[in-house]
């Protein structure tokens, strides 16, 4: 077993994102962090992975951990790059995964594509059986499953999945026909449907499953490939990859789950978002990650991010293994505005992306973007763009403002971009809005965590639109998804189902599923290559009204609840979410589920700023003054934020800049900072 | 003209639109009614205080309720005007189910809730909600032979179920005396009640925000603009006259086709819909009532057009000729159970059908437009249970200019997702055989129709009854601009060994089921889009080689000689295709 690396010494959090690989690096001892961002490289991501520890001149040699946020899987599904796998069914059912819930993509309109992530030529069906109950009715028909095997290896396949109805309940057939198969696969690479998700529903659980398998191969060959690089330059201990549902996991065996780690790099911010909460004493959050194409936005009650098992990624496309509940939202920088045929100004969906992109770009795009908007009225920095390959100058960008927006709503080419931020505005406040209410929550019982290069620009304006009072700002908001691996817990989930009526169930059924749960959980983390500091044991249930589909989570406050205990939590529960009681039905428990989290040894995010670098006076981070507008012009001070004292206290209108994002201090909008160098803006009264 | 900034106006519509967004999913959430909480198949929306009129709708809602409701809505306020129903106070919900007052079938219940402002109505809150059963003479409401609306269920004109926030025991009572599986039925009428009430104080919150007088003028305002945009789509419709023929199987008792007969004539910046010449009232429960007629050219228009938003300003360019003394504009006490799922899909068939040529970029060749509904009812004495089960199932959508069809569609007229095969032999004591692509279904095209659905349940155990109500059994979805119908849908019921195809093909009622006999469903293929000649051969080499055709049927239909492993012979091809 791999020694147990002291995360007090040099930890390395390092995220791939579409564009940039960012790093943080802490040394605990020295008490000093090292930044880098670098370009992504597309082709081989470690590739940018080491050139990140290069630019931030770390000694591999010398580092106790990495940890590492990977887009390998979430590209490969997003762009279809998968491997050539094959399936293996119940003889009648090999078209699930093309047949999917009978839906279309759209509630209008009869159009649309959609592919099978294994071609139908590639699914092949073998005579075997269960009945739901779990009851053999066909026993595995071994003879034809070798020779499907033994097929599609021919083909050339790299990967393969069995997934066999109702395995969940009995998965006998799967393990046999694994074991089948693993004499003749050439690899590893075989995936059983009830291994990652052992539920019912065969077309999610054999989506999850085909995921996994086409995405295997990819990781694993990449996970080698970085883990030789480092190795190459000294490193001695275990990598971690960060997965969906916040933790991490050894790249020994993260291929084994690889869909786990679709959807990992929303994940870490979040992650880093409920640490720094935590640390700033504000437990409840809405994050906004605004980017260039999209806006992630994701919910943390009480410190804990909200996790989910049932993650679409895309049309028709569910991967039921438990993720941090990030949801996003088509509206980023690069968001198109246009005056639509019933002369009404529409922010999105369509997006400039980052090729063309908006016009500042300065690579060809010709259609007016929220970014090309924040820069005509002052909120971004015009000189930051004299760099782009080919400089557009903002006459031009307010041309056509004026032409394409302002003519036909009878506006000038100011109030044209002060719209399109106000429909912007409006629109990603809705989207937090309904990600807060799907939950249950009121999003005004929260404060507004702004991250991402764009979160921040509009954070205090949404903010003011959904009601919610305070907005954090971390101290580098455009490296949160490294921070995340640096932060990130090590988390086990588990869930076992009981599905019957709350008054039939045994309450020692339900501590007995727990404590094993608990124990599970704190052998895993035991086993893992990190130190924690803490364990954490997070034990709720799933309940319904009797007749009902959709489950309310239930947390709970002990591992030994009593019936009416249970009883009690969820009529609160069902309460606060519609508003109504429902004492004619009888409530069931459907699941049992504990969280097991060990969290790792504080990290001391005020190191994030160099204390060094900081004035002594609110003036003397003053670097300049500059047009902005806010209803009107207003020549605004515009500081640094590095340079701030730790004392000061801002009142808008004001801008502050730093390396990586703006952050926008509406007028009469107030701002200081805590210990952690995070900003904390109150919102003055609505306008 | 509005004085309004057009700034705040989209902020507001997007606000009301956000309202309905709110309470479609605190309905499905909390319902009961797999219908509702998995099908979605239920809708909210606000109607204006003076007509009813649709102020704004549910961007999830089903969509053959975009229309209907504010019939309904308005059906009530003359109701309230002229006394026939009780005035309401804050705080009361009126129930109606009356297809006739503005609905659909029995099953589609409406709520409608008054919205006060300083103590006058400021708009009404409503919502439509597909009930698992109304009572009538089948479990679930579906009676392929009924031939009166009594067979079909319990009617309801609008009353006050809810008075002045407190649920009335005694109309409830009523209620659960005349429906099945009535114990539950208290979670859903809490949960529409529900969906309401968050409408309420989100639309509380939108008010106080903007302020009443901003919030009537946008609304006002909104309208104007929805029938600008509809009028702009319009236009890119060549004036002219644009007919069409769309056929039902049968009415499930008299076996004879119906015929929808439509002409659209396009003027520039309205249509005129005109479905004179059309079958005439029928026996069984085919007939759609003149509200359903409406909504269904209405979705079918905004399928096309997806970009216009839903309010009742959208509808104005679109004028429905009523289609009376046809099956399209039924009267009390003509049976209507067919409509919303049935013949609502096959008008929109006809719209489909009559714009392609006017529209070949927009319209897709007809869709499979049947919800494919089949149900099996029975017991299973050793285990002392009895059950009702539903499968609904999906079809092929047509070929469109930039593609094939989409296999397994839902309905035209719906967005639900089928239930899976495991969540129903966890259920019910079935067991399927497949679950399969209903291979060759696609109807030929240069853009090929999208392939059904074929599969086989088995009953394990007792005894049941199997009911259908399906469409397009006798004539495929039809193809456009040179492309071919879809295949039909297929049902065959085998009992005790023994295969039968339903007479009406498509209906039937009441088919007894012993343990051990079997059905199959092949659903209906998607209408091809173009001519199949002109399809690209590897197009079709790459069906063929993935078996969803076979080289007979490439070579019959598409004019492409290929093998099975998908070879094509290049000169065979050119050959099979320039002699036709």
């Amino acid at each position: 077993m791999t020694s147990k690396s002291a995360s007090s010494g040099i930890v390395a959090g390092i995220d791939v994102g579409g564009t940039f690989t960012d790093l943080v690096l802490f040394e605990s001892r020295a008490s000093t962090v090292r930044l880098a961002k670098v370009p992504t490289t597309l082709e081989d991501q470690s590739v940018g992975v080491v050139g990140a520890l290069d630019a931030a001149g770390a000694d591999v040699a010398a580092l106790d951990l990495i940890v590492h946020g990977t887009t390998t899987t979430t590209n490969a599904v997003l762009e279809r790059r998968l491997c050539k796998t094959g399936l293996i069914t119940t003889m009648g059912f090999r078209d699930v995964l093309e047949l999917g819930r009978r839906t279309r993509p759209n509630a209008y309109g009869m159009k649309g594509d959609f592919r099978p992530l294994i071609p139908r030529d590639l699914r092949m069906e073998v005579r075997e059986r269960m009945d739901a109950s779990g009851a053999e009715l066909v026993a595995l028909d071994e003879e034809a499953l070798r020779a499907a095997v033994q097929a599609l290896v021919d083909t050339g396949c790299e990967a393969l999945v069995i997934h066999f109805l109702h395995a969940y309940a009995n998965p006998a057939h799967e393990l046999r026909a694994a074991e089948i198969a693993a004499e003749i696969w050439p690899n590893g690479n075989i995936t059983m449907g009830h291994a990652l998700l052992s539920e019912s529903r065969e077309y999610e659980r054999g989506v999850t499953a085909a995921v996994n398998a086409s995405v295997q191969p990819l990781l694993r060959r990449y996970v080698e490939r970085l883990a030789d690089k480092l190795a190459q330059r000294g490193y001695a201990h275990d990598l971690l990859v960060m997965n969906g549902n916040g933790g991490m996991v050894s790249a020994r065996i993260v291929a084994r789950e690889a869909a786990k780690t679709v959807m990992s790099g929303p994940a870490s911010g979040v992650m880093a978002a409920a640490y720094t909460g935590r640390r700033a004493g504000i437990l409840d959050l809405l994050t906004y990650d605004m980017g260039g194409t999209s806006t992630d936005v994701a919910m943390i009650r009480g410190a804990e991010p909200a996790v989910s098992h049932e993650i679409e990624i895309e049309y028709a496309m569910p991967i039921h293994v438990p993720m941090v509940d990030v949801r996003t939202v088509g509206a980023g920088g690069g968001s198109i505005a246009k005056v639509n045929a019933a002369g009404l100004l529409q922010v999105g969906p369509d997006s400039a992306g980052s090729t063309p992109g908006p016009i500042c770009y300065g690579r060809g795009g010709t259609q007016p973007t929220i970014s090309d908007a924040n820069l005509l009225l002052g909120r971004m920095d015009p000189a930051k763009f004299t760099t782009a390959e080919a400089p557009v100058t903002l006459e031009e960008i307010r041309g056509i403002f004026a032409k394409e927006l302002g003519a036909p709503l009878g506006l000038d080419a100011e109030a044209a971009a002060e719209a399109v931020l106000r429909i912007a505005t409006a629109k990603m406040a809705d989207a937090v809005r309904m990600v807060s209410v799907s939950l249950g929550e009121d999003p005004r019982d929260f404060a507004l965590f702004a991250f991402g290069g764009a979160g921040p620009l509009h954070a205090s304006a949404i903010a003011r639109e959904l009601g919610v009072p305070h907005v954090l700002v971390p101290a580098r908001p455009g490296i949160t998804n490294a921070l995340g691996c640096v932060v990130a817990d090590l988390r086990h989930d588990f869930v076992n189902t009981v599905n019957r009526p709350l008054d039939a169930v045994e309450i020692e059924t339900v501590h007995a599923l727990l404590a094993d749960q608990i124990a599970a959980g704190c052998a895993a983390i035991a086993a893992e290559a990190v130190e924690v500091s803490d364990i954490r044991i997070l034990p709720s249930v799933d309940m319904q009204f009797i007749g009902q589909t959709h489950l309310l989570r239930v947390p709970l406050e002990s591992e030994t609840p009593s019936i009416e205990d249970l009883r009690a939590l969820f009529a609160a529960a069902y309460y606060r979410r519609f508003q109504v009681d429902l004492p004619e039905i009888r409530p069931a428990l459907v699941n049992v589920n504990c969280s097991v989290i060990g969290r790792r040894p504080e990290i001391d995010l005020g190191l994030l700023i160099d204390a060094a670098a900081r004035r002594e006076t609110l003036d003397a981070a003053l670097t300049g003054h500059r047009r902005v507008w806010f209803d009107g012009w207003h020549d605004t001070p515009v500081y640094w934020r590095d340079h701030l004292p730790m004392n000061a206290t801002l009142t808008g209108p004001a801008i502050i800049e730093q390396m990586d994002t703006t952050i926008v201090l509406e007028p009469g909008a107030r701002a200081g900072q805590d210990k952690d160098g995070n900003i904390l803006i109150t919102l003055g009264a609505t306008a | 003209m509005s004085t309004l900034d057009p700034i705040t106006l989209s902020v507001i519509q997007s606000g009301l639109q956000q309202v309905c967004d709110e309470m479609d999913l605190s309905f499905s959430r909390a319902a009961f009614s797999p219908v509702i909480a998995e099908a979605n198949d239920r809708s909210d929306g606000i109607y204006s205080a003076e007509d009813g009129s649709l102020i704004a709708q549910g961007s999830q809602g089903l969509p053959v309720f975009v229309g209907t409701m504010q019939y309904s809505t308005r059906t009530l306020i003359e109701w309230i005007a002229d006394g026939r129903a009780v005035a309401p106070k804050p705080g009361d919900i009126y129930i109606v189910n009356d297809p006739y007052l503005g609905g659909t079938h029995l099953m589609d219940v409406r709520f409608a809730m008054p919205f006060y402002r300083d103590g006058r109505i400021f708009c009404w809150l409503s919502n439509t909600g597909h009930w698992p059963d109304t009572g009538g003479a089948v479990p679930g409401g579906f009676s392929a032979s009924a031939t009166a609306v009594e067979q079909e269920g319990l009617r309801l004109p609008p009353v006050r179920l809810f008075k002045e926030g407190v649920l009335d025991p005694e109309i409830y009572g009523i209620i659960c005396s005349n429906i099945r599986v009535s114990d539950q039925r208290i979670g859903d009428v809490k949960a529409q009640a529900a969906a309401l009430y968050v409408g309420q104080s989100r639309l509380t919150r939108l008010l106080d925000r903007y302020g009443d007088d901003t919030v009537r003028e946008a609304i006002a305002e909104l309208r104007v603009r929805a029938a600008e945009q509809m009028r702009a789509s319009i236009r890119e419709i060549p004036p002219g006259t644009y007919t069409s023929v769309a056929y039902v199987d049968s009415d499930g008792v008299v076996n004879e086709p119906l015929e929808i007969r439509l002409s659209i004539q396009a003027l520039g910046d309205r249509l005129i819909f005109d479905f004179a010449g059309s079958s005439p009232p029928c026996a069984g429960p085919m007939n759609s009532v003149l509200a359903t007629t409406m909504s269904s050219v209405y979705l079918a228009t905004r399928h096309i057009f997806p970009d216009v938003p839903i309010s009742a300003g959208a509808f104005e360019p679109l004028e429905v000729i009523r289609p009376e003394g046809t099956f399209l504009d039924a009267q009390y006490p003509r049976p209507v159970s067919g409509c919303a799922a049935e013949v609502s899909q096959r008008i929109a068939e006809a719209v489909f059908v009559a714009l392609a040529e006017a529209l070949p970029d927009r319209v897709t060749a007809a869709p499979a437009g049947s919800s494919g509904n089949f149900a099996l009812g029975g017991s299973v004495p050793e285990e002392g249970r009895s059950f009702v089960m539903y499968q609904i199932s999906g079809g092929g959508y047509g070929g469109w200019a930039g593609g094939d069809g989409i296999s397994n569609g839902c309905s035209t007229i719906g967005i639900s997702k089928a239930p899976p095969v495991e969540i129903m032999e966890q259920q019910f004591p079935v067991l399927y055989h497949r679950y399969a692509l209903h291979e060759g279904s696609g109807g030929a095209g240069r853009q090929r129709g999208g392939f059904g659905l074929d599969y086989e349940v088995e009953l394990r155990k007792g005894t049941a009854r199997a009911s259908f109500v399906m469409d397009h059994g006798r004539f495929g979805p039809q193809g456009v601009l040179g492309g071919a119908d879809g295949q039909v849908n297929r049902v065959v019921v085998t009992q005790g060994g023994v295969e039968t195809v339903p007479e009406h093909l498509s209906k039937a009622q009441d088919i007894p089921l012993a343990a051990g006999d079997r059905v199959r469903v092949a659903t209906p293929g998607g209408g091809g889009y173009g001519d199949p000649m002109t399809r690209e051969a590897a197009l079709v080499a790459e069906d063929v080689r993935l078996g969803r055709y076979t080289p007979e049927q490439a070579r019959a239909l598409f004019g492409v000689v290929v093998s099975a492993d998908g070879v094509v012979d290049a000169a065979a091809t050119e050959a099979a295709r320039n002699i036709g």
